[in-house]
């Protein structure tokens, strides 16, 4: 996994609330057995029109959202399915960042896996971000703190410390889990 | 285990003695490390259900690692999201969609073949969705903890097990470690009160509870289902009920086994038999919260007022009586844009909505009772011109089932399509799909933006609504056609 220590960036935003994990990558995409190519069709049927070209009208296609690292998203983000395809995809369109003020369970889960970092703000900082899109912050990890670059407003957000600690060591969840093996034993031979 | 002191032997003793919930049991005889500061809680994996979509890139990570699959007895793996809804051909050549969907179905055989693990595929009897398997094999069971990189695995709580859904990378942790890292959820009890009435099904009911607490409303939470509802349910409509579970957000949805759970198993080709069988029944009556147990959460919804439901917007959150008003806001938030892709009026009715395509199936509905209740609609009538149907049973043996029972010459007879065991038009990814702009009326899980196929417009509801708009044509309350 990639090291994620602190990034400074400006923000791309998508206002609505419960974007699904079908917007952010359409099912037929999900075919695949590798993860190749999901950055590309990532919100596939909003960043493409009708003959597959890229839609201008979509912020996400536009300069200089189109390279921002920070994704600002409305509440309950990235609700519905379990494909990992989703913070694969939005790591593949660039983003290290996303930031709600819900972000559901299993892609949080997934994405802390992949080095994406899901950022849950309160209300009023959240809409701030939404009122300014493109506006630049810096979200360090370390310090759980995610700041404004415009008027230097800081907020917390929290990481658990195990995800926190392999995300800024760029560990693997899996190789801790390897080195548990004499205590799955153990459980193994005394479970029912 | 024994305690040093006294002391201990107390405190050890006065917390077994705690009331604890049917989850907080669950969890606690699966964890092989508590959680610490450090580190999250180490939860021993049951039964780990394996498809073709989300474990390919899993099998490379163990390949890439040189590791074996810890416990691939532990396993069932199946296929049932790209594969095709109609028949081989007559060399046994299936239908698939395109090649990257036949790939990635050999990718699993292979991968299957190469860790030994058991797959029911295509040619198997046993081949259906995952979650409909599960049970029918007998290998979902009270107590158990049983993932699946899907998140409609919160299907499988309806035995009482712990069972939720997992992203790709925990696949591969599973396969190498029969074990995930896991923070303990929050506990919401779900009190059921009363009895639903005749014409209402458990879709209505879980869509009546996602409707009133919202989608993101169970987000951190496991729920249990409990109270006068649930008990009167069967094992089919539990089934319903826990499948949407993740619709609201949860992690899972549980609901504590009781006679219709071991009768529902028993005899089941995973299930324990004889003497072991009698000893797992035994340990499963104790799968209970106990009285007094604590809940997080609670949160009371009155059945015998559940009206059958149908969804007018784009999540699953928004649904509403069927005969109601669209309406301009829920939980406070406008609907103007979810109104606008359906292309709805705030206030409108949608009954008399003309509908172009019905889809029955898909892991939330595709079991016999849904299939019977869909059929007892169909009956001497037939789709209405113009409208297409689909049938999909969640299963071989329950395809097998319903052609014993007549089932398909019904649906047949109705101009309905019956279909092959697959996830099929709720997530649209094996060819069967609504065109763009058109409006489906869908017993699937999930009515998101272009889920069912790229503009496509979907109403959630129960089987006999979906059937009912089969054969009228239109949106309409079931109950409103007559016994035929």
């Amino acid at each position: 996994m990639e090291v994620f220590q602190r990034i400074s960036s400006h923000t791309a935003v998508l206002e609505q609330a419960n974007i699904d994990t079908d917007q952010i990558i359409p099912a037929r995409f999900l075919k695949i057995t590798d993860k190749q190519g999901l950055g590309e069709n990532a919100f596939y049927d909003w960043r493409y029109d009708e003959k597959g070209e890229l839609n201008p009208d979509c912020r996400l296609n536009q300069a200089p959202f189109n390279t921002a690292q920070v994704l600002v998203a409305g509440d309950n983000f990235a609700c519905g399915s379990s494909r990992e395809h989703a913070p694969w995809a939005l790591l593949g369109m660039g983003f290290r960042a996303v930031v709600s003020t819900r972000i559901a369970d299993i892609f949080s889960n997934n994405a802390l896996k992949n080095g994406l970092l899901p950022v849950v703000v309160p209300a009023a900082f959240h809409a701030k971000l939404i009122a300014a899109p493109g506006t630049s912050v810096s979200i360090d990890l370390e310090s759980q703190t995610i700041t404004l670059a415009e008027d230097g407003e800081s907020v917390g957000f929290s990481i658990d410390s195990f995800a926190r600690y392999c995300m800024l060591h760029g560990i693997d969840h899996l190789d801790f889990l390897l080195q548990q093996e004499a205590a799955i034993q153990a459980y193994e031979e005394t479970a029912v | 285990m024994t305690h040093p002191s006294s002391s201990a032997d107390q405190a050890g003793h006065a917390a077994s003695q705690r009331p604890q919930t049917l989850f907080e049991k669950i969890w606690q005889q699966h964890e092989v490390k508590a959680a610490t500061a450090d580190h999250p809680a180490v939860l021993y994996i049951d039964l780990h259900l394996i498809h073709e979509v989300t474990s390919p890139q899993a099998f490379d990570e163990l390949r890439k690692r040189g590791l074996p699959v810890r416990r691939p007895d532990r396993c069932v793996a199946t296929m049932d999201h790209s594969t095709p809804s109609l028949p081989a051909d007559a060399e046994g050549d299936f239908p698939f969609v395109d090649d990257l969907a036949r790939q990635q179905v050999r990718k699993l055989e292979e991968n299957c073949r190469d860790f030994g693990i058991e797959l029911f595929d295509l040619d198997s009897e046993h081949q259906g969705i995952v979650h409909v398997i599960g049970p029918e094999l007998g290998a979902t069971q009270p107590g158990k903890t049983i993932v699946c990189g899907d998140s409609h695995t919160s299907t499988h709580g309806a035995f009482g097990a712990l069972a939720f859904g997992i992203g790709t990378s925990e696949v591969g942790h599973v396969m190498a470690t029969q074990c995930l890292l896991q923070h303990r959820p929050k506990t919401t009890a779900i009190e059921m009160t009363g009895r639903l009435q005749p014409g209402v099904s458990a879709k209505d009911l879980i869509l009546a509870l996602i409707a009133q607490i919202g989608v993101g409303g169970g987000t951190g939470q496991v729920f249990e289902y409990r109270g006068e509802a649930v008990r009167a349910l069967s094992m089919d409509e539990r089934m319903t009920l826990c499948n949407m579970s993740i619709e609201a957000g949860a992690r899972a949805g549980l609901v504590a086994p009781d006679e219709k759970t071991f009768a529902y198993l028993k005899g089941r080709p995973m299930a324990p038999q004889g003497e072991a069988w009698d000893q797992a029944v035994a340990r499963w009556r104790d799968l209970v919260s106990d009285e007094g147990a604590v809940f997080d959460r609670v949160v009371t919804l009155d059945a015998s007022k559940v009206q059958p439901m149908i969804t007018f917007g784009t999540h699953p959150g928004m649904g509403m009586a069927i005969d109601d008003a669209v309406p301009a806001e829920i939980h406070g938030e406008s609907t103007a844009k979810a109104l606008d892709y359906m292309k709805f009026e705030a206030g409108e009715s949608l009954l008399g909505k003309k509908v172009d395509v019905v889809f029955i199936g898909s892991c939330t509905n595709s079991r016999i009772n849904d299939l019977r209740e869909a059929a007892a609609v169909f009956r001497d009538r037939k789709v209405a011109p113009g409208v297409r149907t689909l049938v999909v049973p969640g299963s071989k043996k329950i395809k097998t089932m319903a052609e014993a029972e007549g089932l398909d010459q019904i649906f047949r007879a109705a101009g309905a399509e019956w279909r092959e065991a697959s996830c099929s038009m709720c997530i649209a990814m094996n060819g069967d799909q609504v065109g763009p702009g058109q409006l489906a009326v869908s017993t699937s899980n999930r009515n998101f933006e272009g889920r069912q196929g790229k503009g496509s417009r979907t109403l959630l509801a129960g089987p006999a609504t979906a059937a009912a708009a089969a054969v009228t044509g239109v949106v309409c309350d079931a109950r409103r056609l007559g016994g035929n």
